[in-house]
C-alpha cells in the first residue's frame, strides 16, 4: 500500500508460496505416479520426478475405463444440467421479479426452502422418485381420491409410469431441482430498474419481448457465471449416477473414478495399479479445472452471488 | 417498493411452473416420502408399511453404531473446517495486499474448486497409501507407523485432510470477495494514522471480515455432513472397521446395501433437521449482520 515494507513483503511470498505448493503438492504427486510404471510407482525410496511413462498410462486409462464413452455421457448429462438450470431459473425468476400477485411470496419460499436440502441429504426418497417420476402424481391422484372416482366412473385403472433410472432424463432432473440458479437470478432482476419495465411497456413490448429482447442480453454475464458453476456441479457429481445408472453405458466419470481402484476392503492384499488410477483421475480433473481457470472472472463473481 | 408491473398474470404463472413441478416431483414429494418411511415399517412379508410412530427413531438413537456415525461426524466436520477455513484465511489475506504476482497466486488457489471429490479421494488416498510412494519409504524408515488401511484414527486424519483440500479453494474465493468489498478508505485512514500492515489486518480487515467467516464456517459445517460422501466412499468406504463411517455414508449404506429404508429414512430426516437448523443459525447471523461502513 503505502508504505515499504520489505520484510513483510518476503514474509508474504513466503507464505503464499508453501499455501501453493500445499495445494499443488498432491496434484503434481498425481502426475508423478502417473508417469511412471507400477514397478517404479511403489519402488523404495520414492520417485519424486516425472517419469516417460505419462502417454503410455494416459491411453490405457482411457482405454480401459471407457473414458470415451464416460465422458459423452458426463457432457451430455452436465449440458443438460447447464441449459436446463440456465432457461428454467431465468424464467422463475422473470416471474416472481415482474409480474404482482399474491402467490408471489408463497411460491419464493416454496423454492427457496429447497436451497436448504442437497440432494445428499434426501438421496434414498429421491431414489424411489427415480425409479417412478410419476409417482408423486400418482399418490396425489390416489389421496384426493380421483383414481377411485375415475375407476368407478368409467372402469379405467389409473397407473402412471415413468421410469428415471439409467436415463439422461434420471440423472439431470434432480440435479436441475434446486434453487441455486433461480436465487442469482432473481437478485440480478431485482436491481434491473423499473425505469426499464416502463420504458418497455411504453413502447408497447409485452412481458415475453422484454425478457426476450432486454432481460436476455442484460444477464450475460450471469448466464456465464452460472454455466460456469453448473458445469463443475454437474461433471463432479458422484453419488446420484452411483445410484440411478446400472447400465454401464449411462456412466458418469466420476463414477469410474470409483472403480478405477478396488474398495480398501476388497484389496486382498493385491497392489492396486496407482499408475492407471492417477493417469485417469488426471483426466478427468482436466475439463472442469480449464473450465474454471477460464471463466475465473464470471464464475467468482457468480459463485459469490449465488451463495450469499 | 417496485412498482411497474407487467399485468399478463397467466404468463407468470407458465414461466413459475415447470420450476414448481420439478422442485414439487424431486424435492417436495420426497421429503415427505422420508417423512413417512420414518414414522413406518415395511412388513416382511409384504402388505405395506404399518404405522410404528417413533419406534424407528428409538431404534436409531439407541444404537450405538449410529452414534458412533455421529461423533465421527462431528469430528471429520470440525476438524476439516478448521484447517480449511484458517488456511484459506490466511491465505486470502495476504493475497488481498496485492504484491507482485497477485494474479497467479490467485488462480493457483481457486483451481482446486473444480476438483470432483472423488478425485481427490483418490489422488490422497495414493499419497497416503502405506504400500505405494512417500508413505511406504516413511514405513521403512519407521516400521509400522503408518497405516491408515488398519487404524482407525489414521483413517480418519487422512479424510480430514482431504476433506480439508479440497474445501480451501472455496473458501478463499469467499474470503477475498470480503476482503476486496472493505472499502480502501477505511485501510488508508488506517495507514495515516500509522497502524503498519499487520496492525491494520488485525485491528481493521479481521473484524470487517467476521459476517464472511460465520458463513464460511457454517457452509462448511453443512458441506462436511453432505458432500463428503465422495471422499469417504473413494478413500475409505467407511473403515476400518467403521472408523470413517460418517452420517451420510451410513445413511447410503443403511438404504442401498442394508434395504433399510426406514432406518435410512429416520436419519436422514435427523440430518435434515441438523443442516435446516444450521442454516437458521445463519440466516440469523446474517439477518444481525452488523454493518461497519
Amino acid at each position: 500500500m503505502i508504505e515499504r515494507t520489505p520484510i513483510l513483503n518476503i514474509v508474504t511470498h513466503l507464505i503464499l508460496a508453501s499455501g501453493l505448493i500445499l495445494l499443488l503438492l498432491p496434484m503434481y504427486l498425481t502426475i508423478v505416479a502417473a508417469s511412471h510404471t507400477l514397478n517404479d510407482v511403489i519402488a523404495v525410496p520414492p520417485n519424486l520426478l516425472p517419469g516417460d511413462q505419462l502417454w503410455v498410462n494416459l491411453t490405457e486409462a482411457w482405454t480401459k475405463g471407457h473414458l470415451g464413452d464416460r465422458f459423452l455421457n458426463t457432457f451430455i448429462v452436465a449440458f443438460g444440467v447447464m441449459t436446463g438450470k440456465i432457461v428454467m431459473s431465468c424464467i422463475t425468476a422473470f416471474g416472481l421479479v415482474f409480474f404482482d400477485h399474491r402467490l408471489k411470496m408463497p411460491i419464493f419460499w416454496l423454492i427457496f426452502i429447497t436451497l436448504m436440502l442437497p440432494l445428499e441429504v434426501r438421496i434414498v426418497p429421491t431414489y424411489a422418485v427415480a425409479a417412478n417420476a410419476l409417482l408423486p402424481f400418482q399418490t396425489l391422484l390416489d389421496l384426493s381420491g380421483i383414481t377411485w372416482l375415475i375407476s368407478a366412473v368409467s372402469g379405467i385403472e389409473v397407473k402412471m409410469e415413468w421410469n428415471l433410472l439409467n436415463s439422461y432424463a434420471g440423472l439431470i432432473m434432480p440435479l436441475v431441482a434446486t434453487a441455486t440458479g433461480t436465487f442469482l437470478y432473481r437478485q440480478f432482476f431485482l436491481t434491473i430498474p423499473e425505469e426499464l419495465v416502463e420504458a418497455a411497456k411504453m413502447d408497447g413490448a409485452g412481458p415475453l419481448r422484454f425478457l426476450w429482447d432486454v432481460l436476455i442480453p442484460l444477464s450475460r454475464t450471469n448466464i456465464a457465471a452460472l454455466a460456469t458453476i453448473m458445469f463443475v456441479y454437474a461433471w463432479n457429481q458422484y453419488l446420484w449416477p452411483l445410484l440411478v445408472v446400472t447400465d454401464q453405458s449411462y456412466a458418469m466419470v466420476a463414477v469410474e473414478l470409483g472403480r478405477l481402484v478396488p474398495k480398501l476392503s476388497a484389496t486382498g492384499g493385491e497392489v492396486p495399479k496407482w499408475h492407471i488410477a492417477m493417469a485417469g483421475t488426471l483426466i478427468v480433473m482436466l475439463p472442469p479445472i480449464l473450465v474454471v481457470i477460464f471463466m475465473q472472472r464470471w464464475f467468482v463473481r457468480g459463485l459469490i452471488n449465488t451463495d450469499k | 417498493m417496485r412498482r411497474a408491473y407487467f399485468k399478463n398474470n397467466w404468463i407468470a404463472a407458465l414461466m413459475v411452473t415447470p420450476q414448481l413441478i420439478v422442485v414439487f416431483t424431486f424435492f417436495y414429494f420426497p421429503a415427505s416420502q422420508a417423512m413417512y418411511w420414518a414414522f413406518t415399517l415395511e412388513q416382511p412379508w409384504g402388505g405395506g408399511n404399518t404405522w410404528v410412530g417413533l419406534d424407528n427413531f428409538r431404534a436409531i438413537l439407541s444404537d450405538d453404531l449410529y452414534w458412533s456415525s455421529v461423533w465421527l461426524s462431528i469430528v471429520f466436520a470440525l476438524g476439516s473446517t478448521a484447517l480449511a477455513v484458517g488456511m484459506a484465511l490466511i491465505l486470502a489475506i495476504f493475497v488481498d495486499r496485492q504484491l507482485a504476482g497477485y494474479k497467479a497466486y490467485k488462480i493457483g488457489m481457486i483451481w482446486p474448486y473444480a476438483i470432483a471429490a472423488p478425485a481427490v479421494g483418490l489422488a490422497f488416498r495414493f499419497i497416503f497409501s502405506p504400500g505405494a510412494g512417500i508413505m511406504m519409504f516413511v514405513n521403512q524408515v519407521f516400521p509400522d507407523l503408518w497405516n491408515p488401511v488398519e487404524n482407525g484414527t489414521q483413517a480418519m486424519a487422512m479424510v480430514i485432510l482431504a476433506g480439508a483440500w479440497k474445501q480451501v479453494a472455496y473458501n478463499f474465493i469467499f474470503f477475498l470477495a470480503g476482503l476486496q468489498s472493505i472499502p480502501r478508505s477505511l485501510i488508508e485512514a488506517g495507514a495515516m494514522d500509522g497502524a503498519r500492515t499487520l496492525r491494520r489486518m488485525r485491528d481493521i480487515q479481521l473484524p470487517l471480515l467476521a459476517p464472511t467467516f460465520f458463513f464460511v464456517l457454517v457452509i462448511n459445517i453443512t458441506d462436511s455432513f453432505t458432500d463428503s460422501f465422495g471422499i469417504i466412499d473413494t478413500m475409505t468406504a467407511g473403515g476400518p472397521s467403521r472408523a470413517t463411517n460418517l452420517m451420510v455414508y451410513k445413511i447410503f449404506n443403511d438404504g442401498f446395501q442394508g434395504l433399510d429404508y426406514s432406518g435410512a429414512a429416520a436419519q436422514s430426516i435427523i440430518l435434515m433437521g441438523l443442516v435446516i437448523a444450521l442454516t437458521f443459525v445463519q440466516f440469523r447471523y446474517i439477518e444481525r449482520k452488523v454493518h461497519y461502513t
